[in-house]
């Protein structure tokens, strides 16, 4: 029974950290209809802005302040320049940019910082720790604290300020927002701003947990799966989906694994998800797409 | 009494790919007008409303409002300078209450900070007392303050045609434009929603422009009618006149829908 608990607990620890992708995707989506591919890219970015840095002897602390400062920066460019031009665009137009996007920013990432696998030291212990019967990672632990934190922050941000507001209005109907006088720039500049905000943190946790190297900008990869489940407009959607693809894969792994020899994890995700397309395409939280025929 | 105008559209032309929409359309709406647009589909009334309220952008021509000219207006500075309006299409913000709605509508007098907001500080807690009674006292004023706390997908059409109503005024422009605020309504509801249009117009002092296609009701409840047909103006005058216009009459009374 605690071999089960551990297992799910850690699945669940796992899962908080696919939500903290996820959630960056969910924010601007919920904001501008844009799937950004490039969330995974900015996560890369972000990793190795803050390795190099510390790498050339900077504190912590400045160097996550300017990783911060860059990423938000790129964050406002892409808006700025890439996405606001293509305003109106079909879906997919803009799904295109953004996946041009990705390879233009690893590419100047590793040109500039170099594509050398680093180790990313946050000072935070990966041992186990006891709690009750189970062992659980502190590392797993202080994530999804962090994460924990931060969701929370975001969803008081946008449940109880009028900026909050005001983005949920634009998420529903620009156009009208923008008529009764809601800067669509300002909301989205915040947004876009706020998911570079996340990439950090999710970059940082991440590429302690990986080492920092190309593969990172892969976890957006995991993210597809949570959205799914989860849906791609709902916050909470990203938290419980991101928990049921940790716990689930922990789990199949744990329990299926033996049975059809392993490597379940690599995929469990997907299946899982591709059975959710079926029964429930908008997902859990997602807001279910009514056409009028 | 003639007041002076407070929207003029002068020599409006639009285009969409070669089609005109509008050519060389001008009019002008004076102070405490109701003035509806009327025409057959296609005429360019909602295209003439978007030029007003920035949406659009004319080719050429310009916009004098409230004094000052404009060759576009956009959509921000319309809301500033007193331009309200309302949607043929439901264009409320549908996951959300009726009461944030119409509070969407008060961004703009906001003062206090986000951070303000998300501590609760006692700032931004005024403001939103007194943003709250305010939108309160529009939702009262149409009738629907007793579905303040209802999402607004969730109501009936009519009631959300008046939700999208208060959060127009709730700023209290100038001028108003309602984008067929009658459509797909019986005839009870068009009495009810005739008879706040005309409210808003006396009680609150707001300037009208309204599109619509019951000639009943825009003979009954507008001072000035602005005939188009193809992008063009074709009348222009009170009801009556514009009744009694032949040229209005061929192109658009006279003709069978």
């Amino acid at each position: 029974m605690s071999f089960f608990l551990e297992t799910l607990v850690g699945g669940l620890l796992a899962g908080v950290m696919y939500s903290l992708v996820a959630l960056g995707f969910v924010l601007i989506y919920k904001a501008s209809r844009v799937f950004n591919f490039a969330q995974g890219s900015l996560l890369l970015f972000a990793a190795l802005a803050f390795v190099t840095l510390t790498e050339h002897g900077v504190n912590l602390w400045l160097a996550g302040l300017i990783t911060l400062a860059l990423l938000i920066l790129i964050a406002l460019a892409i808006e700025r320049a890439v996405l606001r031009p293509l305003t109106g665009r079909s879906d997919l137009t803009l799904f295109m940019a953004t996946l041009g996007l990705s390879y233009v920013i690893e590419g100047v990432a590793q040109t500039v910082m170099g594509s050398d696998v680093h180790a990313l030291d946050l000072g935070i212990p990966d041992v186990p720790m006891q709690v009750g019967p189970i062992q659980i990672s502190v590392f797993d632990l202080t994530a999804a604290a962090i994460s924990g934190v931060l969701v929370l922050a975001l969803s008081l941000l946008f449940s109880r300020t009028r900026l909050g507001v005001s983005l949920r209005a634009v998420a529903d109907d620009p156009l009208a927002a923008q008529s009764i006088g809601i800067k669509l720039d300002t909301v989205w500049s915040v947004v876009w701003a706020v998911a570079g905000f996340v990439g950090l943190v999710a970059g940082l946790l991440w590429g302690s947990r990986q080492g920092v190297q190309f593969s990172l900008s892969l976890v957006v990869l995991k993210a597809l799966p949570v959205l799914i489940i989860g849906g791609f407009t709902s916050i909470t959607g990203a938290i419980v989906g991101g928990l049921i693809v940790g716990a689930s894969e922990s789990l199949a792994e744990l329990y299926l694994g033996p049975l059809i020899g392993g490597g379940l994890s690599a995929w469990f995700a997907y299946v899982l998800a591709l059975a959710f397309l079926l029964v429930r395409p908008s997902g859990l939280f997602g807001e279910r797409a009514i056409e009028r025929v | 009494m003639i007041l002076p105008p407070l929207l003029q559209l002068r020599h409006v032309s639009l285009s969409f790919r070669g089609i005109n929409a509008l050519s060389g359309l001008s009019f002008d709406v004076s102070k405490g007008q109701i003035c509806a647009l009327i025409g057959p589909n296609g005429a360019g009334k909602s295209s003439a409303l978007n030029i007003i309220n920035g949406v659009y952008r004319a080719d050429s021509g310009d916009i004098v409002f409230d004094g000052q000219r404009f060759e576009q207006i956009h959509p921000l500075k319309a809301a500033r300078l007193g331009i309200g309006r309302t949607f043929q299409h439901n264009a409320l913000f549908r996951h959300m209450t009726v009461l944030d709605n119409v509070m969407a509508g008060l961004t703009r007098h906001s003062r206090a900070t986000t951070i303000e907001y998300a501590l609760r500080l006692p700032r931004a807690r005024r403001e939103q007392w007194v943003l709250r009674e305010r939108a309160l006292g529009m939702l009262d004023f149409l009738h629907i303050a007793r579905h303040a706390g209802t999402i607004a997908s969730t109501l009936p059409y009519g009631v959300q045609k008046r939700v999208d109503l208060a959060r127009a005024l709730v700023a209290q422009p100038k001028l108003v434009l309602l984008d067929e605020p009658l459509a797909g309504m019986n005839e009870d509801e068009k009495r009810e929603m005739g008879g706040f249009i005309r409210r808003i117009n006396r009680d609150l002092g707001t300037t009208v422009i309204l599109i619509e296609h019951d000639m009943g009701v825009v003979m009954d409840l507008s001072d000035h009618v602005v005939v188009l047909d193809y992008g063009r103006k074709v009348g222009d005058g009170t009801p009556a006149e514009v009744r009694d216009d032949p040229e209005v009459i061929a192109a658009y009374l006279g003709t069978v829908h």
